[in-house]
């Protein structure tokens, strides 16, 4: 999946990127130091690496721009939240950031924002709360920029559970808003 | 799908003598003491036909899982050979301290099931009950049903609920991945069917008052719908199309309109639907989350579930949206509230120090009493004499199974359905 063979500034720029998906993933509670992932360097760095121009078609572990894997590897589609809350928290502002970068990159891609709640709750209620996570987000990646008919929300409640396990950690990736791409995706 | 025949309820000779006599029973059960013993009860195979045994297990197996009743081992029956229409030997069925015996006949004939049954007071040596109940011979469970309700009616003088069906979301393969379809099967876990393949997930079906709609909730990539399904056509139709997301409905107890959960821009309220004008009226203008909206037995109020104030809790307002006030107070987060149909509790869901709990409180909020307590534990729904309550447990890691207990919290059994399922509606007694 890594390009660790391609040019250096390429390279650079997806280890950043894993490093701050894999930061997300890794970690369920919320942390407030912003250290791994700055919140400028890896949005910054990105687009102006020249993408476009370093991969070349057909190579098969590239990682085409614009695709749908080069939105998961190298942007990352899941932000996760605090027990019973929606509110952005600090490790997920540069994932947003570089969602909405790339949204407005390609902006033939037309996403749903679905919303994922833990067990530990009542159907209806996760409900809700899925819908208000999805919200946030859209409302993220509008407030940079994303226009608003390019994305759409959905909530799984407590439905669509990516951890299946019992423990707090699990529910901690559960509690997740995940960015789909439906369509425009190179 | 076959459902509903008409199913004649004769009275038979003897029934004419316990209208003259009504309030003499004997034998009384309580159902609002918790600390009574069940009472033991003699329910030998009816005589007559092959299907009499099976008619004489359904009957003891829903006394049983009452809690009320205790029924006698078979093999300790003195008297054989039981004829309804002659008074038993009351002496043998002390011997074995049967409180209460049950006897009857069945007959089929030309294509005709006729079940004739006696309860007996042991002690006191009478006739509390005769009736004759005639069907056809497919819709042998039923009548045992009927009779089920009869004997627990007399005895407890309260209406019974073992003629009725649970709709619910019968849930299968591995976590994470779940095939959820609607099902409906009888409140013993036996004809159990589905109602949808499984192609779309479908959530928290709920009876009308009428026993022959559903509403319920499916959820697709695109979107949400709610649906009204007839069970006896099987025609479905939409609520129709809603911004946002439509989840939770469930009907008003007269079967006019529907309370539902719209969603819009993040932010979950409460509307309700006239189902034949189709005119929706929204209930609730709060940014917290409103959901969950359930009418009282006379129409007038709602209890709802809103995190207005923080967390979740309940709330009442009147059918017109009109003041909303709490009545959860206690520690921990409720959701779910269900009325009942009697109108004396709400039951919820509560969560408090990491366990799930079935609860009930009065509609003031007071008398707050919890009935159960697991991993998780969720969605009430009444039987239609609100003395039962029938519900989904989650083990940790687990698949949901259902369970039910009564208002006492003393009898927790789970439903006699092998399978795992979620999201209960119990039926109104059927006609």
């Amino acid at each position: 999946m890594k390009a660790i063979h391609s040019k250096s500034a390429v390279a650079i720029a997806l280890l950043a990127a894993a490093a701050v998906s894999m930061t997300a993933c890794t970690r369920p509670k919320p942390s407030f130091d912003t250290k791994p992932a700055p919140k400028g360097a890896a949005p910054s760095t990105r687009p102006d690496t020249g993408i476009g121009q370093s991969t070349v078609p057909g190579g098969a572990a590239q990682v085409a721009p614009g695709s749908l894997q080069d939105f998961t590897v190298n942007v990352g589609d899941r932000v996760f939240f605090d027990y019973d809350s929606y509110e952005i928290r600090a490790d997920a502002q540069p994932i947003l950031e570089a969602q909405s970068q790339w949204l407005r990159r390609y902006p033939a891609v037309r996403v749903r924002i679905e919303g994922n709640a833990d067990e530990r709750g009542t159907r209806e209620y996760n409900l809700a709360l899925g819908a208000r996570r999805a919200n946030a987000v859209r409302d993220f990646l509008v407030g940079r920029g994303v226009t608003s008919d390019r994305i759409s929300t959905i909530s799984y409640g407590k439905e669509r559970p990516i951890d299946t396990g019992p423990s707090e950690e699990a529910h901690a990736k559960n509690r997740n808003a995940h960015t789909d791409i439906v369509s425009g995706a190179r | 799908m076959t459902f509903l025949r008409t199913l004649m309820v004769a009275l038979a000779c003897a029934a004419g003598l316990l209208a003259a006599q009504p309030a003499r029973a004997e034998i009384v059960v309580n159902v609002n003491r918790a600390d009574v013993q069940p009472l033991p009860v003699a329910i030998p195979a009816f005589g007559g036909d092959a299907s009499g045994a099976e008619i004489a297990g359904v009957i003891s197996a829903n006394l049983e899982r009452s809690g009320l009743f205790r029924p006698i081992d078979p093999a300790s029956f003195v008297e054989r050979n039981l004829d309804p229409a002659v008074q038993p030997t009351f002496e043998s069925w002390k011997q074995i301290n049967a409180q209460a015996l049950v006897n009857g006949k069945v007959t089929v004939v030309d294509g005709k099931l006729t079940v004739d049954f006696r309860l007996w007071d042991v002690f006191a040596g009478q006739q509390l009950l005769g009736l004759q109940f005639t069907s056809s011979p497919e819709n042998w469970r039923r009548v045992a049903h009927k009779i089920s309700d009869q004997i627990y009616e007399r005895l407890t003088g309260e209406k019974g609920y073992f003629d009725t069906r649970v709709v619910f979301v019968a849930e299968s393969g591995a976590r994470g991945a779940r095939t959820k379809r609607l099902a409906i099967m009888d409140q013993d876990g036996a004809n159990p069917s589905y109602l949808t393949d499984g192609g779309s997930i479908v959530m928290t079906p709920r009876f009308s008052s009428t026993s022959q709609e559903i509403t319920y909730m499916a959820l697709r990539p695109e979107g949400s719908s709610v649906y009204l399904l007839n069970l006896e056509t099987t025609r479905r139709e939409s609520l129709g199309e809603f911004q946002g997301m439509v989840f939770a409905p469930r009907f008003s107890p007269d079967g006019t309109r529907v309370v539902f959960s719209v969603e819009r821009g993040g932010n979950s309220d409460i509307h309700v639907m006239d189902l034949r004008s189709r005119a929706t009226r929204r209930l609730t203008a709060d940014p917290g989350i409103d959901t969950s909206g359930s009418f009282s037995p006379d129409g007038s109020q709602i209890v709802f579930n809103s995190d207005r104030s923080g967390q979740p809790q309940l709330y009442i307002m009147a059918a017109d949206g009109s003041n909303p006030r709490r009545i959860s107070f206690a520690a921990g987060r409720y959701t779910t509230p269900v009325w009942s149909p009697t109108g004396e509790f709400i039951a919820f869901t509560k969560e408090e120090g990491g366990q799930f709990h079935i609860g009930v409180m009065r509609p003031d909020g007071t008398d707050e009493r919890i009935l159960t307590s697991s991993y998780l534990d969720e969605s009430p729904t009444w039987a239609p004499n609100g003395r039962v309550l029938m519900f989904s447990r989650e083990t940790a890691g687990g698949a949901p199974r259902l369970w039910t207990v009564d208002v006492t919290g003393r009898i927790l059994r789970p439903v006699p359905y092998p399978q795992s399922g979620s999201d209960p509606a119990w039926s109104p007694l059927l006609n």
